[in-house]
């Protein structure tokens, strides 16, 4: 594994990615016609140029911050809960099949259920972002900090660490590259979750704009924004993912399978 | 059953419980949520009339042409992907960075394009779901012990014979969780799709409930869905834990 030779394939890829992302864009322009998919070029000018726009940006604004707070709740409430769970043993076993069952079901038919709970607006995107979000970092978590290695916790006891030390030299660098996948998973559902809460029943944010743009058949503009948030999804993803392998290098020399 | 789950039964008794005697006294508003005694008679009461058939059978069946297309064109991609290098090259950082999409963006687009309907639902259901299934083909096609394929050899099996007898069963548990997570995604597909903008179906039912601000009807529909997937995810659940004891014995 030479670094030079990783680095070159590392932007190689990307690029041809996108490259092809936007022919095969293309191509759907040249089948689907300028009423269904418009082409790449004039849809990015397009999105160019809304951006600029003064009444563009409150509802960019709106939608990251609600996702902004989702995301902080999610990972820190979720982290907290995974540590309790994982940290005793009978509550983990417990709650772990209603999370599992919680992660599979679809969250959007409780939307409703939300919005009654915290009204319209604001504090309920960011409650069905967070509710998202939050069981993927709560079942990593709990798994991090079970599958914590005993050997280094006894030696900790060795060396007479406090609990205070113990969680800071041992605890978290045992746990942190688990953490940090459940954290990236987090992001992607937290997002998904912040966009589903502003498709219905909202009155600002993207999601909105969404809606809008379906009801004047205003392709382009859908268009738009979904490229831009595809963008902003796929390109914190690499770089959360970046960390992540970074993390998991560093931290785990013994990884028997890596094909 | 295990001391985790009475514990997990009692819990869950209370809480449901709990919420009714809320309800019941009146500590929490009918306007927020109905009591579950309430929600389970208005869903009987639902289920007895005839029209919410049709939006059933709608619901069910898009879900049905999605899960198949994505499990069956899944496994089939997943499988070229894995038998072919290039391809797969190719095709990686695309399946890496996919599940980072909030695919309901495109919705709208699809609505465009298909028109409104069960089309633009089962498009978006099977895009949602069939990369799960992709993963997975490729994750149990990868894990297949290398003694195994060479011991296929030396019983000079054809290709075919390799791949029916060998292969697949060797990758079965991967492709197995990928087939719980591509119904699982089915689902959520349509109804989040149904929900967000459609003419019919289990999910339109409950965005139209709670746009005309009927409650009941709301959450008899919502507990139903609820109990429909959960029901489902765990049939396949069971079915997985089966097959999984049989070849470890």
């Amino acid at each position: 594994m030479s670094g030079g030779l990783l680095s070159l394939r590392a932007w190689r890829d990307p690029i041809l990615v996108a490259i092809s992302l936007v022919a095969l864009w293309q191509v759907l322009h040249e089948i689907a016609g300028d009423s269904a998919v418009t082409a790449p070029a004039p849809t990015l000018a397009h999105l160019w140029e809304m951006i600029g726009q003064a009444r563009f940006l409150p509802h960019l604004r709106e939608t990251g911050l609600a996702f902004l707070q989702a995301l902080a709740i999610a990972c820190g409430g979720g982290v907290l809960i995974g540590v309790v769970l994982g940290g005793h043993k009978l509550t983990g076993e417990v709650a772990e099949p209603i999370l599992v069952a919680l992660y599979s079901v679809p969250k959007i038919t409780l939307y409703p259920v939300i919005l009654l709970l915290f009204g319209l607006g604001m504090p309920a995107k960011v409650a069905f972002g967070a509710l998202h979000g939050i069981i993927p970092v709560v079942l990593f978590t709990m798994n991090a900090v079970r599958n914590v290695n005993r050997t280094y916790l006894r030696a900790g006891r060795a060396m007479r660490l406090t609990p205070a030390q113990t969680g800071w030299y041992v605890l978290v660098p045992a746990t942190m590259p688990e953490i940090f996948s459940g954290l990236r998973i987090g992001f992607s559902l937290t997002l998904l979750g912040t966009m589903l809460g502003e498709l219905f029943a909202s009155q600002r944010g993207l999601g909105f704009l969404l809606m809008t743009a379906i009801d004047l058949h205003d392709v382009k503009t859908i268009l738009s924004i979904a490229v831009l948030i595809s963008v902003f999804a796929i390109a914190s993803n690499a770089a959360l993912l970046a960390i992540d392998k970074h993390l998991h290098r560093g931290a785990a020399p013994e990884a028997p399978e890596k094909s | 059953m295990s001391k985790a789950g009475w514990i997990r039964t009692l819990l869950l008794v209370g809480a449901v419980g709990a919420l009714e005697l809320a309800c019941r006294t009146g500590a929490i508003a009918p306007t927020m949520v109905t009591a579950p005694s309430k929600m389970v008679t208005t869903l009987v009461e639902t289920l007895r009339s005839d029209e919410i058939g049709m939006h059933l059978r709608h619901t069910l069946s898009a879900v049905a042409i999605a899960m198949s297309i994505a499990i069956v064109g899944g496994f089939v991609i997943g499988f070229i992907l894995n038998w072919v290098p290039f391809l797969r090259r190719a095709f990686s950082p695309f399946l890496a960075a996919y599940y980072a999409i909030p695919h309901f963006a495109f919705y709208p687009l699809l609505i465009v394009i298909f028109g409104l309907g069960p089309v633009p639902l089962i498009v978006l259901a099977t895009l949602f779901a069939m990369v799960a299934m992709i993963l997975a083909t490729m994750a149990g096609l990868d894990r297949v012990p290398r003694v195994l394929l060479k011991t296929a050899r030396i019983h000079r099996l054809s290709l075919i014979e390799e791949i029916w007898r060998v292969r697949l069963p060797a990758a079965a548990p991967h492709i197995l969780s990928g087939l719980k997570l591509a119904v699982a995604y089915s689902f959520i597909g349509v109804i989040a799709g149904e929900f967000i903008l459609s003419t019919s179906g289990i999910g339109h039912e409950i965005a139209f409930a709670y746009d005309n601000f009927d409650n009941p009807r709301m959450y008899a529909l919502i507990l139903f869905v609820l109990g429909i997937v959960t029901l489902f995810n765990m049939a396949v659940f069971a079915w997985e834990r089966r097959m999984l004891r049989r070849r470890g014995a």
